[in-house]
């Protein structure tokens, strides 16, 4: 069975159709990068995906979530969603006023319902094996972009998303850190999650060895 | 080239103002005297058949007094309060609204001889008409009158002996229509005042044993005594002459007290004062002296603009709240109807919103003045925060919203952990501002009988007859309670933004 099941998949924005017809699947453990130049569509795939923007026209097929355009999501199956699928931004988005530990436990606490003590422990380990355990106690804005782009992803991964979607992640890493962001994607999808990872950095994607889409004006080639 | 500042255009302004005064006040010669339309009958309002007119006993005196000078009368309207240190200034020539004479006005100001005596009488619903009887009956009781009165003296030594409750008015219709309510149980008032009054109100009655008495006279500037004089020998021609007479016959003001106290005055020359005055206030205290004496009023009237300040900011903040959450997340009507409330709040004045909420309202529910004022301040405070909040809200990065929704936090959770907090702390320099801002427009509650740190200043100020050390000390006082605001506020902010350069 499939991880994700995207079908005749239709964005508009205003009149103007910015993804038309894209169809695609991946397995459990499959890494997925979409590549495009800036403008293709890449970013509202992904947003559309996670539940950010509204569908016009097609099915997604997340595990036991359907969404379909005929028919919105309620808030219970949106909540739902939310929980089969993570996303990583562009723009580490981080929440301003929380510590890099706090932002990582906030969701597993709030919205898994884990206990603080194995919510913080666990994002302690998420932020080791990203790099970025030395930085705990550093708020948003006192961290470098990389280290920002870490934390983010190590909050994406706190909730156990089986999908996680990925926004031009190598877009504040230097080459270096790069190299080290493939070998985790590996690692991630080797424990069985699926990765879908809108880029145009080619290297990265050579790095990672994954599946390529490409996608041009709104539709995938 | 140097650009004209807004104080260049002002200071121009003020210098053409100044160059131009003399020339009108010169030709025609005039007598400028001062008085307060507002008070109303009998003593000067306006005219009910042509509002720029104003009529009165007062204003018939002023015409009498300006032929006797060979000068025309112009009337200057000036808020009651602002009336003796106009005076003082050389704003007018004279005041004449009922001014009573006391010690106090006598040592600082030029006084003239009285033209007319008053009582002080108890006014109390007819109900009670067998039980409260005088001061002494009315202990533990509310009993309103004018503030910087005869009338207030009275009843301030009344509160030593006798336990009433004074209130004070700055206006002589609401007493009466409070009293009508049942929120005091008696107005202790002049009898011109009090007869106008129960005439307008079947419920009222005046209590016929006489509380005190006392004497009008017009105010002149302390260095104007020439006029003053020239004005005595006016008004004693008057008196003789039965000119005064019907003029007060006309007000229905005539009675055997005036004929008694018009041959005394016109008899010799006398010092009235001296044998027959009343007043409750004996030699004007040292400054510092009168600072001790007032000092624990104050404190005690800190403590409630404190106080009323802190909660009225609560609720301020609780119904902003509601108010900023509303205009954010809620349906389009609902968005509507909140915009609708925060324009109206915003763009009236508060002091007419506690008018309406402590008058107005009166007639459908009864208010007491402390919630009242607590209401009016918290609501409209509410409007200015509700702005403050949305703003703030509004300001959070839509991609922290977005990241949010993504990790599957429900609307209510981000609003509470994510946006909320942050929100909070934008806001919080603003909030601050508001809340000093409020402190002082507590001052405003005056007018709806509170008395808070400025009306005990004002009260102070007029009993010792000068605003400078009273002033300094209602300054420190607010400045007491202001900085230690903002210094808390300012190490929060600093505790937030730790290590950010």
């Amino acid at each position: 069975m499939s991880a994700i099941d995207v079908a005749g998949l239709y964005v508009r924005r205003g009149n103007r159709a910015v993804v038309q017809d894209a169809s695609f699947g991946a397995e459990r453990g499959d890494i997925l990068a979409l590549m495009g130049a800036s403008g293709s569509g890449k970013t509202t795939v992904l947003r559309a995906i996670a539940g950010l923007d509204p569908i016009a026209g097609g099915t997604i097929i997340i595990g036991d979530v359907h969404v379909d355009a005929s028919r919105p999501l309620r808030a219970d199956g949106r909540r739902l969603l939310h929980r089969r699928v993570g996303m990583v931004f562009q723009f580490h988005h981080l929440f301003a006023h929380l510590t890099a530990l706090h932002n990582v436990w906030l969701a597993p606490v709030h919205v898994l319902h884990q206990s603080q003590q194995q919510a913080e422990a666990h994002a302690r380990e998420l932020l080791d094996q990203l790099g970025v355990g030395h930085r705990v106690d550093a708020l948003p804005h006192e961290l470098s972009g990389g280290e920002a782009q870490r934390v983010a992803i190590a909050r994406a991964l706190a909730v156990g998303p089986p999908v996680l979607l990925m926004d031009e992640p190598t877009a504040s890493l230097d080459p270096e850190r790069r190299g080290e962001l493939a070998a985790t994607l590996r690692q991630l999808a080797s424990g069985g999650t699926t990765l879908i990872v809108a880029t145009h950095d080619v290297e990265f994607v050579n790095a990672c060895s994954c599946r390529v889409m490409r996608m041009e004006d709104g539709r995938i080639r | 080239m140097k650009l004209l500042t807004a104080t260049d255009v002002v200071f121009g302004a003020l210098i053409v103002l100044a160059a131009g005064s003399p020339a009108v006040a010169q030709n025609p010669p005039e007598l400028r005297w001062g008085g307060d339309a507002e008070g109303g009958a009998p003593y000067v309002e306006a005219d009910p058949g042509d509002p720029t007119k104003v009529v009165g006993y007062e204003v018939e005196i002023a015409q009498l007094l300006a032929a006797g000078l060979g000068r025309s009368p112009r009337f200057i309207q000036t808020a009651f309060a602002s009336l003796e240190a106009s005076v003082a200034r050389g704003d007018f020539d004279i005041v004449l609204d009922g001014i009573e004479d006391t010690p106090a006005r006598r040592a600082r100001l030029a006084i003239t001889i009285p033209y007319h005596q008053f009582r002080e009488v108890l006014t109390v619903r007819a109900a009670d008409a067998a039980r409260f009887r005088m001061l002494a009956d009315l202990r533990g009781r509310r009993v309103a009158t004018l503030s910087a009165t005869l009338a207030y003296e009275l009843l301030t030594k009344a509160q030593a002996e006798s336990g009433v409750i004074p209130i004070t008015y700055e206006d002589d219709v609401h007493p009466y229509s409070d009293l009508v309510l049942g929120r005091i149980d008696a107005v202790l008032l002049d009898d011109v005042i009090a007869a106008r009054r129960v005439a307008q109100n079947p419920g009222l009655i005046s209590q016929p044993a006489e509380v005190g008495a006392g004497y009008y006279v017009g105010i002149l500037a302390p260095g104007n005594t020439a006029l003053r004089d020239r004005i005595d020998e006016i008004l004693k021609a008057a008196m003789r002459d039965g000119r005064l007479e019907a003029i007060f016959r006309k007000w229905k003001m005539w009675n055997d007290d005036q004929q008694r106290l018009y041959a005394r005055v016109t008899a010799a020359p006398l010092d009235i004062a001296a044998d027959t005055s009343t007043s409750g206030t004996t030699t004007a205290p040292g400054q510092w002296e009168a600072v001790r004496r007032y000092l624990p009023a104050l404190l005690n009237a800190a403590l409630i603009t404190l106080g009323l300040s802190c909660v009225s900011m609560a609720l301020a903040v609780a119904v902003g709240v509601v108010v900023a959450s509303g205009r954010v997340y809620g349906p389009k009507p609902m968005r509507l109807a909140l915009t609708a409330w925060v324009e109206t709040i915003r763009g009236t004045p508060l002091l007419l919103q506690l008018f309406v909420l402590y008058y107005g309202l009166a007639t459908v529910v009864e208010l007491p003045a402390m919630f009242a004022a607590f209401l009016g301040l918290g609501l409209n405070y509410a409007a200015y925060e509700s702005e403050i909040y949305r703003g703030a809200l509004e300001a959070i990065p839509a991609g922290q919203l977005d990241a949010a929704r993504a990790l599957g936090f429900s609307e209510r959770q981000t609003l509470l952990l994510i946006r909320g907090p942050q929100a909070f702390r934008l806001a919080l320099p603003a909030m601050t501002n508001d809340f000093v801002a409020l402190l002082k427009d507590s001052s405003l509650v005056s007018v709806i009988t509170v008395v808070e740190l400025t009306k005990q200043t004002s009260i102070f100020a007029n009993n010792i007859g000068s605003w400078v050390v009273p002033g300094a000390v209602c300054a420190a006082l607010y400045l007491l309670l202001s900085l230690p605001i903002a210094h808390a506020a300012r190490r929060l902010e600093r505790g937030w933004s730790r290590k950010r350069v």
